[in-house]
């Protein structure tokens, strides 16, 4: 914003010269006026609550049963219901919990990062991957809460004074772990509602102006008086910027700690420099894979094509790839280091990785998060919605074994082999695990139910038709006639 | 009871228009004034003559409060208060102390960011004599609109309304309090 003056003046040489302009695709399809994006947007939440809604709802509480069922039941009875012994002390709640962190990494990494880059497509699904951030999260934050065994005292892992005088050990990356997760689920909460403001004020007055008092009420509570003032939009510009600047370092900060929990440990395996950066890029890469997963649906369902247009598609693929090839190079670098190191332990490790009794879970991981993303080379592939999603799938249950790999391979063959064992999970373990999936999915239901699934100020923003100064020589020779 | 003028507003189509006629309030020299528009406009802070945003400062004091409050509470804590001998480690070392005072700079700073902007906003007030025009829905929908308020000591009914006529304004309305 700043200087903005002078940058309008464009340079004498580029009278001279004159450059082609790059050809730009357009974020919103066919030329979209402002309101035309608004009644797209309000329409779903004003809308008649549609009979698909109320199937899938049904089905995610079913679904969310399980959750509710399996931790009830562990807390009734105690963690020995869950399938970890010796060797292997924490199995499925650990994987679980790593694999839905990771997943909301990238609705973090759609709203912050790609804002700080200036990536203008983010706009059509900032707002969706950070409901999912969310939502991820709280999923992710059951496992470790329900694992301390005694529900109750789960408190005890924060700071507060308690009868036995003893305060947490700040020296295990445990608790460095209670910190990061749940800064982060507090900053995406935040940087999610700053998002949403100036969207449940539009909300606010569409519902005052159709006469619907009580929902006007309630949105508008929650716009806190919002009137889309220009002194107010640069404060909250200025404070959206700042957020995103620091959501970079969490998002990756909160991935590095994640993984301390490994790294920091002298188990062979876990005990590497290269676990945070390859922890956060399959993070991202898991959030991608999900968010391709929910938003190609919605897409088909709402008729969003002219938003979440083939250009939004294609960047949300090509990252995938990126980050998946980064995944696949760490598992290459792995044992590549393992070898180096010339540490027996360590190259025993790998190979038993690769060729031991977990070999089939390794090789399900390898093919789906290093084959898999590789078909988005291909621009066919990318522009075949159907096979987007199916791959996407691929991603997720591909991400989910990775951690399950790391975890069990390490634990069930550490130094002594008279420990060695086979971890087996329990009815319960997956069942529990199951039902995260169900309570992600009604928190996500209700999320696109009643809140403005997609942030309008922003797709407003970066449409041709927002620039002031459009015309030749001024960013968008094309812009589209105001509707 | 006659309702006190609150000041005038006037409609304007694109946004090239209210970046323009910005401008021409500015030149004025009206200084109680404000632009209501669907999103954030490019450049319009500079075609209104605001200076730039004091957010950072907020930021800032909260970044260094949460830095401050991670180290002493762990120094407290764990080395201090209740000594644990945990491995023969240090009971306090800004090595083990630094991730989580990285991730209380971060949550502090969130907070005094948004805690600023919602105070520097007046965000939290729910009433507002703009939010009473009939049409203000438009204003966060495709319209945009100028606001200038009556206690500019500039404004005078007429000729305020003829600087917005002038800047192409359309169905100029006062506004009551």
């Amino acid at each position: 914003m700043a200087h903005v003056e002078n940058a309008l003046a464009a340079p004498a040489v580029l009278q001279e010269v004159k450059p082609t302009s790059l050809p730009r695709p357009a974020l919103v399809g066919h030329h979209r006026s402002f309101s035309w994006i608004s009644d797209k947007i309000c329409g779903i939440v004003e809308g008649e609550t549609p009979a698909w809604w109320w199937w899938c709802f049904t089905i995610a509480c079913l679904i969310a049963c399980f959750t509710v069922g399996g931790i009830t039941y562990v807390v009734a009875t105690g963690v020995g219901v869950w399938g970890h012994r010796t060797p292997v002390n924490w199995s499925w709640p650990i994987v679980n919990f790593v694999f839905w962190i990771g997943i909301g990494h990238a609705g973090t990494l759609i709203s912050a990062i790609l804002c700080l880059l200036r990536q203008k497509w983010r706009t059509s699904i900032n707002r969706s991957a950070e409901a999912m951030t969310i939502f991820a999260v709280v999923c992710a934050g059951i496992f470790p809460v329900f694992h301390v065994g005694r529900v109750w005292y789960a408190w005890f892992l924060f700071p507060l004074p308690n009868y036995n005088y003893i305060w947490p050990q700040f020296r295990s990356p445990l608790e460095w772990d209670v910190f990061a997760v749940s800064t982060y689920g507090t900053v995406s909460v935040l940087f999610w509602y700053v998002g949403m403001i100036p969207d449940l004020a539009l909300l606010r007055d569409r519902f005052a102006r159709a006469g619907r008092l009580m929902r006007a009420r309630i949105y508008g509570l929650f716009a806190l008086g919002w009137r889309g003032s220009a002194r107010a939009w640069s404060n909250y510009e200025m404070a959206y910027l700042i957020l995103a600047g620091i959501a970079t370092p969490l998002v990756l900060s909160v991935h590095t700690i994640v993984s301390f929990d490994f790294a920091v440990s002298l188990i062979p395996g876990w005990h590497t420099t290269i676990f945070p950066p390859y922890f956060v890029a399959g993070a991202i890469f898991s959030g991608f894979g999900m968010v391709l997963t929910l938003m190609l649906p919605l897409r088909a369902i709402y008729h969003l094509e002219d938003l979440i247009t083939q250009y939004h598609i294609d960047c949300m693929c090509k990252i995938t790839l990126a980050t998946g090839t980064m995944v696949g190079y760490a598992y290459a670098m792995e044992f590549f280091i393992a070898w180096y190191s010339a540490n027996p332990y360590e190259g025993f490790t790998f190979i038993n990785r690769a060729f031991g009794p977990y070999a089939w879970a390794y090789w399900i991981m390898i093919s789906c998060n290093v084959v898999t993303p590789q078909f988005f080379w291909f621009k066919a592939v990318r522009q075949n919605t159907t096979l987007v999603w199916i791959l996407s799938l691929f991603v997720n249950l591909g991400m989910w074994f990775e951690r399950f790999v790391i975890i069990c391979t390490s634990l069930t063959r550490d130094f002594l082999p008279s420990s060695w064992g086979y971890l087996s999970p329990t009815v319960v373990d997956i069942f529990t695990f199951f039902g995260t999936f169900g309570v992600f999915s009604v928190l996500f239901l209700l999320f696109i139910r009643f809140l403005p699934l997609m942030a309008m100020a922003e797709i407003k923003g970066v449409t041709p038709q927002a620039d002031p100064h459009e015309g030749p020589g001024h960013g968008h020779p094309a812009a589209a006639p105001h509707a | 009871m006659a309702a006190t003028p609150y000041g005038l507003i006037a409609t304007f189509e694109t946004p090239a228009e209210i970046y323009a006629a910005a401008k021409q309030v500015r030149d004025a020299g009206y200084q109680h004034w404000d632009c209501i528009t669907p999103c954030p406009i490019h450049g319009l802070d500079q075609a209104m003559g605001l200076q730039r945003s004091i957010v950072p400062r907020f930021s800032l004091t909260g970044g260094i409060t949460g830095f401050c409050t991670g180290m002493s509470m762990i120094f407290y804590m764990n080395g201090f208060d209740y000594q644990l001998t945990v491995g023969g480690k240090p009971f306090f070392s800004p090595l083990f102390a630094f991730p989580v005072s990285y991730e209380l700079t971060i949550l502090f700073t969130a907070f005094a960011t948004i805690g600023g902007m919602f105070f520097v906003n007046g965000l939290g007030k729910l009433y507002h004599p703009v939010l009473k025009y009939e049409h203000i829905v438009r204003g966060l929908d495709d319209r945009f609109f100028v606001v200038i308020e009556a206690r500019d000591p500039r404004f005078h009914a007429g000729h305020t309304r003829a600087l917005l006529e002038r800047a192409g304004g359309r169905e100029i309305t006062e506004l009551e309090d």
